[in-house]
């Protein structure tokens, strides 16, 4: 019998008291393509990390064609034939393609770029790709890095390829053609790990698939007896009681109405492309997707930081009456959107980046929003200090003293902090994104609570989590993104983890008015 | 030619030199992305310990031989450079301080340090009639006396020549060599050249040494060649390790670019004194400091020109200033 090309056994990664990777065992064959597939934060990149020398794990042994092995570093990997490409590239951008190539030769080897440059090309012929080994690297598309990547550790002579999300930045004929070049180098005896999310390309590329959920290994499939229905149940897993409460709220008002909302990133790339929904006050709207499919460029256009496309429109209502005078917040700054009297309280999902200044202490940051009330040239810091005691009091933030820089407190008082400070601004729509991320359990449910508070107040939430179950049992109605397009929005009472994930995993093509 | 043009290039060049060996030294350093703006300082250390050693080694042995003074002059001066640059790399790199606040650091100590030990050791003495000054006033014979052109192309000492030598070693060293690919690397995004198996720290300490120890050189020729032999204990060395570092801006990194780069800021530096003759005018003394002014504004110049242009290839490395941890990605 074949040894494996590579095989995990009782893999266990901590950091801190987080646990990454429990138990995982996988193995690939020689020739083989596996996906692994997983939530959010499951730990798919963790574990691959630990098999290119990023991470070292605490427990578990890894054997490469049989042998057990130690990968303490990237250069153990590269010895052992393991080459890893992450979504990060690690490319030069002022180098040619054939110079990020020459970078990783072994250090005896005579430096001859002639030499290089004609086993490069023998690469490409061999496989089918297509490079100018001579372009600039910052001149090259996205896709074109990604080439190259690959041909880099084929260079260095990987017989096991690790791909971390390689689709999530190409087109589909770009897609397609990397898919190509993958199925020759199985054809050629290399084994290749893919981590991918997007359900029809797993049943497209890979024999078999592991599935992991929650850091834990759930088990392998063939994939021609697996379905997108039945990936997605071993995905979500079955559904945990979590006993959030749902208060009802009276009353129900629309509050925003967003219409064809797109925007574009710097590269080109529509990462919200139309996006159409309707907001209530008294409701919290769940937005759920894989994490970088447009919520953090949703909320922000919202909220006025980001450029949107033209024939974007966000209204809102300011009354609870409908016909009455809605206000256009596209081209607005967030300052104006402010001072016109629309309360939009934003969250952001790098809470000390650009939600508090870490070194500042609780009552500089309640400043931060206040400091140019008032009419005098000296700011008032007596209000902020009163709220900052208050928050601390209500919410018991621990920390020594309200003056304490904010960075030195732990994760969940940094996110209790933000929120009590944007719910002090008395907002008619509150937006949150991962507002329990990295909280204890505890900490989480007085974050809900806070949010049912606000709901039954009569604000609007649009609340972005990354926890199917939370969403489910927390949320009204839960809007799914997917590739920037809004999938589906359910309603939250009668939807399952299943149809959620199914929704965030695979884009309903040309099926626009199926959102109930 | 003109007496008084040729006047103007035997002062250019000697000038020019001295930045030459400044900036050349300081793109070493800044390729490994170490942004040292203790340039002034490595400069007067080097230029102190070079002049001190070979003026007590004349000084206390009856008959001092030509060439071990020269060499001493030499080794000590990019000795006591490179110990300049060890404290700056150990505070930035093993210890990950503000790159900015050493180098300014580097460049007050190294004044202080070079102007203490000069009072106090050589107390204004002059090294006019000494060996050592003779070895580097030395000019190439037969060729430095075949009129004009001779005189501005062979009149000057030997470290003129090496300079121009150096500039094109480092190019061929950047661009040619494995160690100097592997250097650009670590400068420009030193994960990934840790990814591949770079020593990050070694490349950045070894980097940074050398290239102080090179600085040091310019340091070294302004005392012994260009202020004929005299340690000065005025703060000239600093304003020209400034022009260093602003030349390492005006040649966007290319050492190439040092060579006439370095003469062109010598002759925008002495206009002021050769121009109005050349063309008969008369310019009142206080316009002097204002047209010395010039290397600086075609450095400004020369950021806004490539700041428009925004050709990646002129561009600082892009992990210039910025410490390395390997923890962080």
């Amino acid at each position: 019998m074949t040894p494996y090309a590579i095989e995990l056994h009782h893999i266990t990664k901590t950091f801190g008291s987080v646990v990454a990777n429990r138990d995982v065992s996988l193995a690939v064959n020689k020739g083989e393509i596996l996906s692994l597939l997983g939530e959010n934060g499951s730990g798919k990149t963790t574990l691959m990390n630990m098999l290119s020398g990023i991470y070292y794990p605490d427990e578990g042994e890894i054997y490469v064609e049989g042998e057990r092995v130690e990968i303490r570093d990237p250069k153990d990997a590269y010895a052992l034939g393991i080459g890893m490409v992450h979504q990060h590239f690690k490319l030069i951008d002022v180098f040619t393609a054939l110079e990020n190539i020459a970078l990783v030769l072994d250090a005896h080897e005579r430096y001859d770029l002639k030499a290089v440059r004609e086993k490069a090309r023998a690469i490409c012929e061999r496989y089918g790709f297509v490079i100018d080994l001579d372009q600039k690297v910052y001149e090259m598309s996205v896709s074109q890095k990604q080439t190259l990547e690959i041909i880099k550790m084929l260079y260095r002579g990987a017989r096991l390829l690790i791909l971390d999300e390689p689709t999530a930045v190409l087109t589909p004929q770009e897609t397609e053609r990397l898919f190509a070049v993958l199925r020759a180098m199985r054809a050629d005896g290399k084994s290749i790990i893919i981590i991918t999310h997007k359900l029809h390309e797993v049943l497209e590329i890979s024999d078999r698939v592991s599935i992991l959920r929650k850091g834990e290994y759930v088990g392998t499939v063939e994939t021609e007896r697996a379905t997108e229905d039945s990936l997605t149940e071993m995905m979500v897993g079955r559904k945990v009681e979590l006993n959030i409460e749902r208060p009802l709220s009276s009353e129900r008002h629309l509050r925003l109405s967003v219409h064809n909302l797109s925007v574009q990133s710097a590269d080109g790339v529509r990462v919200l492309d139309g996006v159409t929904f309707d907001a209530y006050s008294g409701e919290i709207l769940g937005i759920a997707g894989i994490s970088g499919n447009g919520q953090k460029e949703l909320l922000e256009a919202i909220a006025g930081l980001q450029k949107t496309l033209p024939d974007s429109s966000v209204l809102y209502y300011p009354d609870d009456d409908r016909d009455s005078s809605a206000e256009q917040l596209i081209g607005k700054t967030p300052r104006d959107i402010r001072d016109m009297g629309v309360h939009l309280s934003f969250v952001p999902e790098d809470r000390l980046g650009m939600g508090l200044v870490g070194s500042m202490g609780m009552t500089d940051n309640m400043m931060l929003k206040s400091y140019n009330e008032g009419g005098s040239p000296i700011a008032d810091r007596s209000a902020p200090r009163k709220l900052a005691e208050e928050i601390r009091e209500e919410l018991d933030v621990v920390t020594p003293s309200i003056a304490t820089p904010v960075s030195r407190l732990s994760g969940g008082n940094v996110q209790k902090v933000l929120v009590g400070r944007e719910i002090a601004a008395t907002p008619t729509v509150l937006m949150t994104a991962y507002a329990v991320r990295g909280l204890d359990i505890n900490t989480s449910y007085t974050i809900y609570h806070l949010l049912n508070e606000q709901k039954q107040r009569g604000v609007a939430i649009l609340y972005v989590g990354e926890d199917l179950d939370v969403l489910v049992d927390l949320c009204d109605r839960i809007l799914v993104l997917c590739g920037g397009k809004c999938n589906g929005v359910l309603d939250a009472r009668h939807t399952t983890k299943e149809e959620i994930g199914l929704l965030m995993t695979s884009l309903k093509q040309g099926k626009g008015g199926d959102q109930r | 030619m003109n007496s008084t043009l040729i006047a103007w290039i035997l002062r250019a060049v000697p000038f020019g030199t001295i930045i030459m060996y400044g900036a050349l030294g300081e793109i070493v350093t800044e390729k490994s992305g170490n942004l040292n703006l203790g340039v002034p300082g490595i400069m007067y250390l080097g230029g102190f310990a070079g002049f001190a050693s070979a003026y007590l080694y004349e000084n206390a042995v009856a008959e001092p031989n030509y060439l071990l003074c020269v060499l001493l002059a030499l080794v000590c001066a990019f000795l006591a450079a490179m110990a300049g640059g060890l404290i700056y790399s150990f505070l930035t790199i093993t210890l990950r301080a503000n790159q900015n606040v050493t180098g300014l650091a580097l460049t007050t100590f190294g004044m202080g340090v070079a102007n203490f030990f000069g009072v106090f050791i050589l107390n204004g003495r002059t090294a006019t009639q000494s060996l050592v000054y003779r070895a580097f006033q030395t000019k190439m014979p037969v060729l430095s006396g075949l009129g004009a052109l001779g005189q501005t192309v062979f009149g000057y000492g030997f470290m003129v020549y090496a300079a121009i030598a150096l500039a094109v070693a480092l190019h061929f060293f950047f661009t040619r060599t494995r160690a100097g690919l592997n250097l650009r690397a670590v400068g420009e995004n030193p994960a990934t050249a840790d990814a591949a198996g770079v020593s990050v720290a070694r490349y950045k300490y070894l980097a940074t040494c050398l290239g102080a120890g090179i600085s040091g050189l310019g340091g070294l020729y302004y005392v012994l060649d260009y202020n004929q032999g005299i340690w000065a204990t005025t703060g000239q060395i600093e304003a020209l390790g400034w022009l260093a570092v602003a030349l390492v801006i005006f040649t966007t990194w290319k050492p190439l670019n040092a060579i006439w780069g370095s003469y062109l800021f010598g002759a925008l530096y002495w206009l002021y004194q050769f121009m109005p003759s050349l063309l008969g005018w008369s310019l009142p003394g206080y316009v002097t400091d204002l047209i010395q002014m010039l290397p600086y504004v075609v450095t400004i110049i020369v950021l806004v020109v490539t700041s428009l242009h925004k050709r990646r290839e002129n561009q600082p490395p892009a992990s210039l200033g910025l410490a390395y941890f390997r923890e962080e990605r």
